[in-house]
Order: structure tokens, then sequence, then C-alpha cells
């Protein structure tokens, strides 16, 4: 297969890891060869973890700016800092939930307007989905699930050689047995954002 | 039963860099492991911490990387197979033991492993460790992929056994934290037991017996050689004209490269994974024939030197660039677009890049600088140590999450370079200026490298103060115990041993021990020791929040609230401290309940006593 190269970006906390972790998986018991690499320096800090996944032929474990087949952008100003891992073959997925950083929080600095970046981000790809996975996340049952509405949004997008239902099944497998029916729903949840760009608050585009 | 315990042979699975670097260990049968934590190497030892509860195998964390390495080689010395983890910066500290050890040579097997941090993700500096290897005479593996991680671990084993030297496993952050699919090997069953042969004449190493024991060191290194030569981690693909060396991570960039430039026909490409002692045969065959080669390596140019010494003893003029000259950086990570960039720059191809979109019109996305965490005792000590001496104190930090003290509002970091250096730069500050100097150390730190430099300072009669943040554990790299830490959660038998005990047998005559959330005392506590001339002790004690909600008892604190009413939005409480779990909302202070862990500081430094816990039953989350 040739190779596919996902870009996962959020704030420390919001299951980066643990999302790459079930994409990798889920590649894997497709038949599809994963390689993957993690960043997260001071990430329980407040720090931005970003996750770069590999499926396909290639042998490197990193994506060069501009390369990204998909950025999953887990905080919407995070998808706009990592904007540069774009290019026009790019298929963006970003979550609309703001996590302002601290020095927003105290008014030291600004948080950008989010839906005109996003629209101006939409102009210059393939295509980008955007809808409140932090409210969808809640809906299953905790934010915690964030991440799994994301992987949601992302499969329903048909970018990934991977069908849904491995998906559901490495989720069921891999991730914490207590919170398994929550992250299915989430997931379940996300796949339907995705399908129908319905936004159910926060402001969304779908270009 | 620990995942990497399975005895599932020929199993694909997907392992994180460190976690094939453990599985290739224990399918190797290593019998024992020591460590000190340290980024990004950091997770191989938590397999074995967690391996070791659950089997035969030995596992420890030493006090630092030295220690390790000791308690490793000793062990080695009677035959068993060990191993010893540590982030590059460690082996400085155990280089010294290293060096020797290479004379005396062990007799069962040693790999240690050390773990570069190229581009400094989180690291004091990004130092290339394999001029380890020139240094002490020992053999270097590096892995390009996870799965050759896993192999290469196990084969160190062998390969150390059989030259009865330590063989040195380098990997990069890349390497590390990246996961890819391995195929799991047999587990050789472990020997826990050895025997120690006595045989002063070659082990201790006193300047008779080190002169018969270099020479040996140098037999081995070509016996080395001979091995490196013939090693297929050291394996040239193609037969084209034109030369590439690569190693690490740095193959994957170039294998990609080539077939993005679909040229791959006219190259040939040696990948050293066996990089000391280096394959000079093998490196001659490959550039006889050559009209010109690349050498493609992150950090300094060491395959590079080597390659040009090889070429120029073959009596060979070919043009051997790397680093430099408009090629590679010294610098920082490679990635596929540089690497793609300068092979088609030098072998002079057609390569358009990749143009990522506009994104100059795009807002700026807000910085997330790092921050010590909601309730972190670290924060009230400085800001107590702060409302003694303001800006007039130099402040000589050390490694750990305190480390984040130096940003604002806290600003309390002026000198950072190694582990234990703040104390040990502190007697200079102080003899150099006559100013006050408040030194800071970690618990962690302080056991690692901070018990000489204070006996040192006691004995020289330095005028400083020490301030030990003890929040009792290993924070930054993940919560790692050390001598201060009991273990009686887990089952683990362990005295901890008393700071102030030891601060006090080490002659400091002015102690105080203070817990920085009762923040008047420690503010007088702060003020009684500024009084005193000599070396001086404050320890700060209370534990880390992350590490105390992972211990079984715990209970969440109320969190605190702003009452509006009594507020008068001086707003000290978040320029002073910065807590993370505050916000502004329409120009007002408000408290985030999930993010506030109860620690009460800002409730006693708000000067209207506008905030308090959140009254009615106890929250429990």
């Amino acid at each position: 297969m040739k190779t596919a190269r996902i870009m996962i970006v959020a704030v420390g906390g919001q299951g980066n890891i643990l999302a790459a972790r079930v994409l990798g998986e889920a590649a894997a018991a497709a038949g599809v060869t994963p390689r993957m690499s993690e960043f997260h320096g001071m990430a329980q800090r407040g720090g931005v973890v970003e996750s770069m996944v590999l499926l396909g032929e290639g042998k490197g474990y990193c994506i060069a700016d501009g390369t990204a087949d998909v950025l999953l952008g887990f905080e919407p100003a995070e998808t706009i800092r990592a904007a540069k891992k774009c290019g026009p073959q790019t298929v963006v997925v970003s979550n609309t939930a703001p996590q302002p950083p601290f020095t927003v929080a105290m008014g030291k600095a600004r948080y950008p307007r989010i839906d005109s970046a996003l629209a101006a981000l939409a102009s210059r790809v393939k295509r980008l989905v955007a809808f409140d996975a932090t409210a969808l996340a809640l809906t299953a049952g905790s934010p915690l699930s964030m991440n799994m509405v994301m992987l949601g949004g992302l499969v329903q997008t048909g970018v990934l050689p991977i069908p849904a239902d491995v998906f559901r099944r490495v989720i069921a497998e891999k991730t914490k047995p207590a919170f398994v029916a929550m992250n299915l729903q989430a997931f379940d949840l996300g796949m339907c954002a995705a399908e129908q760009g319905v936004v159910p608050k926060g402001g969304g585009v779908d270009a | 039963m620990h995942m990497l315990l399975k005895d599932r042979v020929g199993e694909q699975v997907l392992l994180l860099g460190n976690e094939a670097i453990a599985r290739g260990a224990l399918e190797a049968g290593v019998a024992l492991a020591a460590a000190y934590p340290g980024t990004p190497s950091s997770e191989i030892a938590l397999q074995f911490f967690q391996i070791s509860q659950e089997s035969d195998l030995y596992f420890e964390y030493s006090a630092n990387e030295k220690v390790a390495l000791e308690v490793a080689a000793g062990a080695a010395m009677c035959g068993l197979k060990t191993m010893v983890t540590m982030k590059h910066v460690g082996l400085n500290v155990a280089s010294d033991a290293l060096m020797t050890l290479a004379y005396t040579g062990i007799v069962g097997s040693l790999v240690l492993v050390v773990a570069d941090d190229p581009f400094m993700f989180s690291s004091q500096n990004e130092q290339d460790s394999r001029w380890y290897g020139k240094l002490s005479g020992l053999p270097i593996l590096e892995p390009s992929t996870v799965a050759e991680a896993k192999d290469m671990a196990a084969y160190a084993f062998e390969l150390s056994e059989e030259l009865k030297l330590p063989v040195i496993l380098r990997t990069t952050t890349r390497i590390n934290h990246s996961s890819g699919m391995v195929t799991l090997g047999r587990l050789l069953p472990r020997v826990t037991r050895g025997q120690f042969e006595k045989n002063p004449f070659a082990y201790v190493c006193i300047p008779a017996v080190s002169r018969n024991l270099h020479p040996r060191l140098l037999d081995k290194m070509a016996r080395a050689t001979d091995v490196a030569d013939n090693s297929p981690w050291n394996r040239i693909e193609g037969d084209g004209a034109w030369g590439i060396v690569c190693n690490g991570v740095s193959y994957g960039y170039v294998s990609d490269a080539l077939d993005k430039l679909g040229i791959g026909d006219r190259f040939r490409v040696l990948r050293v994974g066996f990089s000391h002692p280096f394959p000079e045969q093998l490196t001659r065959r490959f550039l006889e024939g050559c009209e010109k080669a690349l050498v493609v390596e992150e950090g300094e140019p060491y395959l590079q030197e080597a390659v040009r010494n090889c070429a120029q003893r073959s009596g060979l003029m070919l043009p051997i660039q790397g680093k430099g000259e408009g090629l590679f950086s010294r610098l920082y990570e490679l990635d596929p677009a540089i690497v793609t960039k300068v092979v088609a720059a030098f072998f002079q191809q057609p390569y358009t890049p990749a143009v990522p979109i506009r994104i100059d019109d795009l807002p700026e996305a807000p910085a997330r600088p790092p921050n010590l965490c909601p309730g972190c005792p670290h924060r009230a000590t400085y800001v107590a140590v702060r409302e003694v001496f303001g800006d007039e104190a130099i402040y000589p930090t050390d490694i750990g999450c305190y480390t984040l003290g130096l940003l604002p509002p806290l600003n309390m970091g002026d000198f950072l370079i190694a582990m234990g250096a703040g104390v040990g730069t502190a007697g200079g500050f102080a003899r150099a200026t006559g100013r006050r100097v408040v030194a800071f150390i970690g618990d962690s730190t302080f056991f690692h490298s901070g018990l000489s430099p204070l006996a040192s300072a006691v004995y020289n009669q330095h005028d400083f103060l020490v301030v030990v943040l003890d929040n009792g554990t290993t924070g930054m790299t993940g919560h790692q115990p050390h001598p201060g830490v009991d273990l009686g959660h887990l089952n683990l038998p362990r005295k901890p041993i008393s700071i102030e005990a030891v601060v006090k047998g080490l002659g400091v005559e002015n102690v105080l021990t203070v817990n920085p959330f009762h923040y008047r005392k420690t503010v007088e506590a702060v003020r009684q020791l500024a009084d005193c001339r000599g070396v001086s002790v404050l320890i700060a004690q209370a534990g880390c929040p992350l590490y105390d909600r992972t211990l079984p008892g715990f209970r969440k604190r109320r969190p605190f609230h702003v009452k509006p009413y009594k507020c008068r939005n001086h707003q000290v409480c978040t320029t002073k401290l910065a807590c993370p779990a505050f916000f502004v909302h329409d120009g007002r202070v408000e408290i985030d309940p999930d993010r506030c862990t109860g620690c009460a500081l800002c409730a006693q430094i708000c000067p209207e006593k506008a905030i308090a816990a959140i009254s009615g039953k106890e929250v429990d989350r």
C-alpha cells in the first residue's frame, strides 16, 4: 500500500497517544504495517502532544511539512498550529472545542477566531471536517472519550484502508474494560458527526 | 502477565521502541537490570520495574547512572547477563566507571543502552554519544527501526559475551518513542545466580595491571573490527556508482528518499548498524567503484570522519561529504524532506519538494508553555523564597519539573547545566559576588548528585542556602522511586532515607523542614535561614499532586473558589502564582474546580481572603 501519513495533534491529557495506538493496532489488524512516533515532552504540564502515524510502504517514522495525508486535530488552535504539515492533498478532521492555554485563560495571550481560521484552512486542503467532538464525548459519557470521537470522524472520511469494524474490535480489546462501551459510543458518534457534517454546537465547517 | 513476558514465538506485535529494547533483553535472558530514569530512555526501565515484580528478574532504580552501571558491572563480573539504561547525559555520569570497565572487561554480558535526544525534546544538550565508543574502545550498535531495536538488543548480549566487553546500544528519541511491528522471538531462561572468580591482577586496575589491560582492550577492539566488517548489521544495498552511508533513523529517510526520487538503481547504500569499531574493510569495498559519496547522519560527523579516514587509507580520492558545505547541519533532527532535498542537490537530481499550504495569513496559535501543575508544591516554595529574597539573590537551579520555575512570574532559575550542579555552582556564585545565593535541587536529584557538592560546600565553608524541593518522587520522568521513597503500597519493602538526616549527617547545622503549603511558616523558615551564615538547608516537603493521586487511599481535597463579593480584583493570586487552575472571565478571576487540587496556597496569598474551599459535603472524585 502507498504510504498514508496521519498527523495527530492534541493538548496533553486529550488522549492522543492512546488514539494513535488504537489506529496503529487497527492498521496491523487490517494487514497494513504501521509506523508511529510520538512526542510528549512535558505534556502532563500543559504542553502539546504530537503523534505521527505512517501506514503502508516506507521506512521512516516522521512526517515532513506539507506531506500529511490527514491532519487530526483534537483542539482547534492545535489544528491551526500544525497547518504547515498540510498540502493540497490533506484531509483535515478537527475538533472545534477550544482548550485555551493558560496564557489565554489569564488574558495574557489571544485565542484565535477558530471558525474563520478553519474556513481559511478548508479552502486550501482537499477537505476539512470540523465538529464539536468534546460535546459528543460528553454525550458518550466523559470528555476523556473525545479521542475516540475523533477516530470515528477520521474513519468516516474514508481516507484509511481500514474498516470501522476493525476499529471497534481494537477499541474493545485495547482500551480499559470499564470504558469500552463509552469509547465505542464515542467512536460511532464521531462517525455520524463527520458523515452528516452536523455540528452540535460551537460552530463548524465542512468544506 | 506482563505483555513482554508472553512466549508467543513468531507473533507480530506493535511495540514502542523502548518496549522492544526491553523485550530484546528478555529474549536474551537478561537477569539483572538497573537504571536511573531519563527521557527518552525511561520506558525501558519501566518495563523491567514491572516485570521484576512478577518474575525473578532483578531490577533496581539506582541513585544515578554511574551506580546503575556499577551494580550491573558487579553482576556481570559474576557471569550474569545484565542491562543498564540511561539518557545521553546520564552516560556522562556513568562514564568514569565505563572507561575502566572497558579495561577489565566483563565475564557475563553487559549491555548499556544510551538514548540520545537530537533536537533536545526533553534535554539540556544534544550531545552525540557515539563518541563514547571511541573514547572507551567499546562496541556501538545503532538500530534503524523498532524491530531492529529488539533484535539488536538481544544480539548485543551475544556480542558482549563473545568479546567479554560491555556493549553500547545507542538510540535516538525517534527510535525510543516510535512504535512498529516486532516479531517475538524465544525467551531464554534467566540465570540469576553467578560465581565470582577472584583474579586481582586482571580486575584491580592499579597502574601495573592496567598497563596489561589496555593492550588487551586494543586486541579486543581488533577482534571487534573483524566482527563489524562481517556483521549483518552493516550491509550494502544496491551497486550504483553513487554512494550513501547512513545509520540509525537516517537510513529510513534515505531509503524513502531514493524511492521518492525514483533513482534507486543508481545508488549503493551502506547502512552502518555496528558503528564502532568502524567496519573499515566493508567500507573500502563500498567506496571502490563509487564516484562520490554522501554521509547521512544526525548529530556530529562521526561516520563522515570514519569514511574519510577509510578512503584516505585506501588511496581513494572520491568526494565524500555530509556535514556543512551547504548540505547537512550538525543541529537537531533530520527529517524526510531535508534528506530528500540534500540527496537530490548533492547528486544533482531534479526534485520538487512538497509545498505546504499557505499559512502566513492564518492566525497564530497561542503558545502552550509547559507550566508547574495546579497544586504543585514547588510553586509554593518558589513564591515563599521570592518573598524573602526577591531579585537580589542568585538562583542556580537543577534538573527536574522545578526547572519550570524559571518562567515568569516565578522567575526562579538563573543557571542550569547538569544534575547536582545547582549546589555545586552555588559556591562559585557566592564566592565571586558576595551576594546571597539560593540553590534549588529536587529530592531525586539530591540523591543522584547532590550529596558530594553539599559535603564539599560545608567543608569549604561556602555561604549559601540550599532549598531541597522534596515532592517524594522523580516527577519529571514519570514518578520513579529514589532512595527517599516508600514503596510499601507496591509490597516492596524499602526503608526511605531521610533527606534531613543526610543533610545533618553531612555537617549542615542550620536545617529546617517545612510543608510549603503552610505559606507563612515557610516564609518564616526562609527568613530564619537567610540570617544564617555558612551552608544552610531548607527542605520543602509536600507530595507531587500527579503522584499522590496514584497512591492508595487518595482523596481529592475540596477545590477552592473566589468569592466575588469579597474579591477586589487585585489579581495578586494570578500575577504571583500563575496556577493553571485559574482563568479570567469577564475581567474577573475564577478557579476551575476540575483542575484545582485544593492546595490552599492562593487562599493564603489573597489580601482580601476572598478565596476559600467550596463548602458543602466533601467532593469525592
